[in-house]
């Protein structure tokens, strides 16, 4: 197998406070291989923007990453200054963000900000520069691309800007993009679009994506395979068939079955009882073992085996197998 | 599109778990001293320091005529021969000591300083209390009714910003004079005082009142309370004023140093407290003939008072501004 | 009879610049049609939901039926009673306990300072009526405990603030509870929580509710009618059954097949085509034809009445000629 674009390795992130240590992120690996959508999902807190920020260098202080590596094509990036990590991202990470106006510069037209980046990352010239930045914005499918370069970005509505954004975080040709819920701020069939234009930048640049959501449709119809995250651990990960048909995690089963969509038809929805921890408030052994059918005493104990490097898909002790699914 | 009223807020995504909020049973104090800010009261020396001597004036204001060793006022407790004892040093006539001297009629400086104390304090503190009042209710009007009553307000507000607040101070105690007949002038004195500074204050507590209110009354708990009949009224005193209080606190500490320098200015100009009943700016003017000829004691006490104290507030406003500054919504 | 009528409800807000730029600049006013000419009922004991993107008109609607708006033009009756033209304040007050409301933020829709105990009861204590226990036993009631009428909102999670939420509602017995958005906020797995403790609630306590969202698979599972907006209008109004399976408005077939489903891995959905335009200066003639597959002269020329089709009604001039793409 080839080497992969991005590998995590036992990633931890901790923010110390002053009542103690909190742990957001814990000791998480996988690995996205060149033209891969990993889709990264967890209910809010779960740590999957946070991950998604130590990969690119921007997390908020005091969080900072206290164990494992990051590795992009094999290079570790974890322990880059400052500067080397601007040069970084942009250049061989591309970023979209939920609110596309956070990622546009209001007083510069959309020409301006798509030829600045591609000189300041690319050994081209100027006209170089601004006819791929045409060429970019034809790409993400905005309408007479040429017009609309000097266009600022209030000019455009919702959907049209995140298509900016889009053309922006790949103008320098990266070969990993990193998007925290691309979709969530727009309508539904907005967001089709942009699902559609991501599916098909990813394949047709043969580029590595991390989609990070909390939609499990969204996961479903995107992403080639899924990670779950629960309380700042992996809790699965594995194929997106097998993470959304046969689930072996008690938390990813009940995550697809409290989808309204999972149980149409019926009166009630299948639930999962009580919240996610707090992260101050974190239970021992198993972080899902309070709220969990299966939980037995050495889920109380002992956290999960370790997924995301090994054969075994599941952080869980007690897994559920496939003809007991069936059944 | 942004103004659209329903506008989906979709992919709010609280960090509500990420906040290292202990759980604790709750106590009244709780709502209104969040642990946060103990904790960063406990680690600032600076505003322990403030805190210190400021709680240490204002004990000394209450109970002057306890620590004080004269009444300095009382006429009768005075004796002339004691007047420009130098500090700490027995009177050459009488043979007493005062360890801050006398002034020229014999008043112990130490004594008149607490007494002085006291009505700056009382003054400073009506004075904020007067542009709190009556700043927080406007700026809850402008704020939440909205239409020509926020119009007239603010821009009341606006023009009397353009004017420097002691101006307005002066004018305002101007006209108190010429109203007031010369009979009761001595008496009304400390009031006009009070009420000239509060109106020359109040702008900034509507100003930053109005503000939150815009943002509050947007909320969807205001909605709720509307839902269900509850009249303008009780909407802005139960459910919003709560809520705008944090701001308005930093504010009022701010403003109670600057409505005590504020009064001390007045009346050194003397048209503040009257010579019965000095403050420490009147005090510093009466020293201020003395300085020159070599009785420093009677100004520099009292002065050195009055900056400690619009010091220490000034510092625990600051510290008070930094430490809600953050949780400010 | 219906429980809620509304008819021809319309709204126009005005949008335009303040005055002064509006004369320098010689702008003209600006005005936005957020609520055209809107009519439904809702009969007692169903769940009515509104569907619609941004822009759709639903949360107007929601706060023209709870009166936190006036309407335009048109009215809305609750049991008969129009708040707005209504002169007598004991029927006003009779037919105000008998609205409740659910918001889409539980963050912002409890009051930060208030104990939760006083945050259910107000309801019922802004009336002066008996509140003894009440809080405990609303808590108990939306599976909370009775201990927690004593702590602040800051002391829960996104869902059991929710949970709070329908408890305040419930505390003056209402008949109707609009709810606009309550779960869009809250995770997956809480908010199948939240669903289903509000549906065991409606049998419980016979509630009437006016359901406001964009989620159609919510939508789906909650609601007795479904009414699709777009722009301001009601497109389509079907029982979910044959919404979902034969929508008539090809707006509404657009929406199902856009959203994203759990069992379609990798399914390439041809997108649908455009955005939503402009609300200030919507198309003419119906609203969707620059948008739609099966538009004609007649569709940018004459806007389609909404007219009963099949088991529901239906705006559009071809009607049922929609097929969706691919089985629901």
């Amino acid at each position: 197998m080839d080497m992969p674009v991005l590998s995590l390795r036992n990633l931890t992130v901790d923010i110390p406070t002053r009542h103690g240590t909190l742990r957001p992120v814990d000791d998480v690996s996988w690995d996205i291989a060149a033209g891969e959508i990993l889709g990264v999902v967890g209910e809010s807190g779960a740590g999957k923007s946070m991950t998604g920020n130590a990969v690119i260098g921007l997390l908020d202080p005091p969080a900072h990453i206290s164990a494992g590596e990051v590795l992009l094509e094999g290079e570790r990036i974890d322990n880059y200054t400052l500067a080397q990590m601007r040069r970084v991202r942009g250049k061989r990470i591309g970023m979209v963000f939920q609110d596309p106006l956070t990622s546009l510069n209001p007083l510069l037209t959309i020409g301006e900000q798509l030829s600045e980046t591609i000189l300041r990352h690319l050994d081209v010239s100027r006209s170089e520069a601004d006819a791929r930045a045409i060429q970019g914005l034809d790409e993400v499918g905005i309408p007479s691309a040429r017009n609309r370069m000097g266009a600022y970005p209030h000019e455009f509505s919702g959907g049209m800007r995140q298509r900016v954004v889009i053309a922006l975080a790949l103008c320098a040709e990266p070969t990993l993009l990193i998007a925290d819920e691309p979709t969530t701020a727009l309508d539904v069939s907005v967001q089709a679009q942009i699902i559609a234009l991501l599916k098909r930048l990813c394949r047709e640049r043969g580029m590595a994506a991390m989609l990070v959501t909390h939609d499990m449709g969204v996961i479903a119809e995107t992403a080639d395979r899924v990670a779950v995250m629960y309380a700042g651990r992996l809790a699965e990960i594995g194929p997106v068939s097998q993470i959304v048909g046969q689930p072996r995690h008690p938390y990813t089963d009940g995550l697809m079955a409290s989808t309204p969509a999972a149980s149409a038809g019926q009166a009630r929805l299948r639930q999962i009882p009580g919240a996610m921890p707090r992260l101050n408030r974190m239970p021992d052994g198993c972080a899902f073992h309070p709220r969990c059918p299966r939980a037995q005493d050495k889920c109380r104990v002992n956290p999960g085996p370790k997924v995301g490097t090994a054969d075994e898909r599941a952080a869980c002790w007690f897994p559920i197998e496939q003809d007991e699914a069936a059944a | 599109m942004s103004n659209l009223p329903d506008a989906t807020r979709q992919g709010v995504e609280p960090l509500d778990r990420m906040e290292p909020a202990e759980v604790v049973q709750p106590s009244r104090w709780r709502s209104i001293w969040d642990a946060d800010v103990t904790w960063s009261f406990r680690h600032s020396p600076v505003a322990v320091v403030a805190a210190v001597v400021t709680l240490a004036m204002i004990l000394s204001a209450i109970f002057a005529p306890w620590i004080a060793t004269t009444n300095p006022f009382d006429p009768a407790s005075l004796n002339l021969m004691n007047g420009f004892s130098r500090p700490g040093v027995p009177n050459a006539f009488t043979g007493e000591s005062f360890w801050l001297g006398t002034d020229d009629q014999g008043r112990d400086v130490w004594s008149t300083i607490l007494y002085g104390l006291r009505i700056s304090l009382f003054v400073g503190f009506m004075a904020v209390l007067f542009a709190l009042v009556l700043g927080v209710l406007l700026g809850l009007l402008a704020g939440y009714v909205g239409g020509w009553v926020e119009t007239i307000i603010m821009r009341v507000a606006d023009v009397q910003l353009t004017f420097p607040s002691i101006l307005v101070a002066l004018l305002i105690f101007g006209v108190a004079r010429g109203v007031i007949p010369i009979e009761y002038r001595d008496q009304m004195a400390i009031w006009v005082l009070i009420v000239a500074i509060g109106l020359s204050d109040w702008v900034q507590f509507a100003r930053v009142v109005r503000g939150a209110t815009l943002v509050e009354k947007n909320k969807e708990y205001v909605q709720a309370a509307r839902l269900i009949g509850r009249k303008p009224g009780a909407i802005m005193l139960k459910h919003i004023l709560p809520n705008v209080l944090s701001p308005v606190l930093v504010i009022a500490t701010i403003s109670l140093a600057l409505a005590i320098i504020a009064e001390a200015t007045l009346s050194f100009l003397g048209v503040g407290a009257p010579p019965t009943q000095p403050s420490l700016g009147t005090l510093i003017r009466i020293g201020q003939d003395f300085l020159f000829s070599g009785e420093w004691w009677i100004l520099f006490f009292p002065a050195l008072t009055l900056l400690a104290l619009a010091l220490s507030v000034n510092l625990l406003g600051d510290w008070l501004r930094d430490a809600l500054n953050p949780r400010l919504r | 009879m219906s429980l809620v009528s509304v008819q021809n409800l319309t709204r126009v807000f005005d949008v335009s610049k303040p005055w002064l730029n509006r004369v320098i600049e010689r702008l003209p006013k600006r005005m936005l049609t957020a609520v055209s000419d809107v009519s439904f009922e809702i009969p007692a004991r169903t769940t009515y939901a509104l569907v619609g993107e941004s822009g759709s008109g639903k949360s107007t609607i929601g706060k023209m039926v709870v009166g936190l708006l006036r309407p335009t033009e048109g009215h809305v009756e609750i049991e008969g009673v129009d708040l707005v033209t209504e002169t007598d304040a004991a029927v006003i007050d009779r037919i105000r306990s008998d609205i409740q409301m659910i918001f889409q933020d539980p963050f912002a829709s409890l009051n930060p300072r208030w104990r939760v105990r006083d945050i259910i009861v107000e309801p019922v204590a802004a009336r002066g009526g008996d509140t003894v226990g009440l809080a405990e036993k609303l808590l108990t009631q939306v599976g909370l405990s009775p201990d927690d009428a004593g702590k602040y909102p800051h002391q829960f999670s996104g869902g059991q603030r929710q949970r709070i939420c329908v408890a305040r509602a419930l505390a003056s017995e209402p008949k109707l509870i609009v709810c606009d958005e309550p779960t869009s906020a809250l995770d997956v797995s809480v908010q199948a929580q939240v669903l289903n403790l509000m549906s065991d609630l409606k049998d419980e306590h016979g509630l009437t509710y006016l359901f406001i969202s964009h989620d159609l698979t919510v939508v789906r599972h909650m609601a007795d009618t479904i009414g699709v907006l777009y722009l301001g209008r009601l497109v389509e109004e079907a029982a979910p059954g044959d919404l979902f399976t034969k929508p008539a408005h090809p707006y509404t077939a657009m929406l199902i097949e856009a959203a994203p489903r759990l069992d379609a891995f990798g399914r390439e959905v041809e997108p649908p085509e455009g955005e939503i335009p402009d609300p200030t200066d919507p198309p003419s003639g119906c609203a969707f034809h620059p948008r739609c597959p099966l538009a004609t002269e007649i569709c940018s020329v004459e806007r389609p009445r909404l007219e009963a089709f099949g088991s529901g009604r239906v705006a559009c001039h071809h009607a049922g000629e929609i097929a969706l793409k691919g089985a629901a």
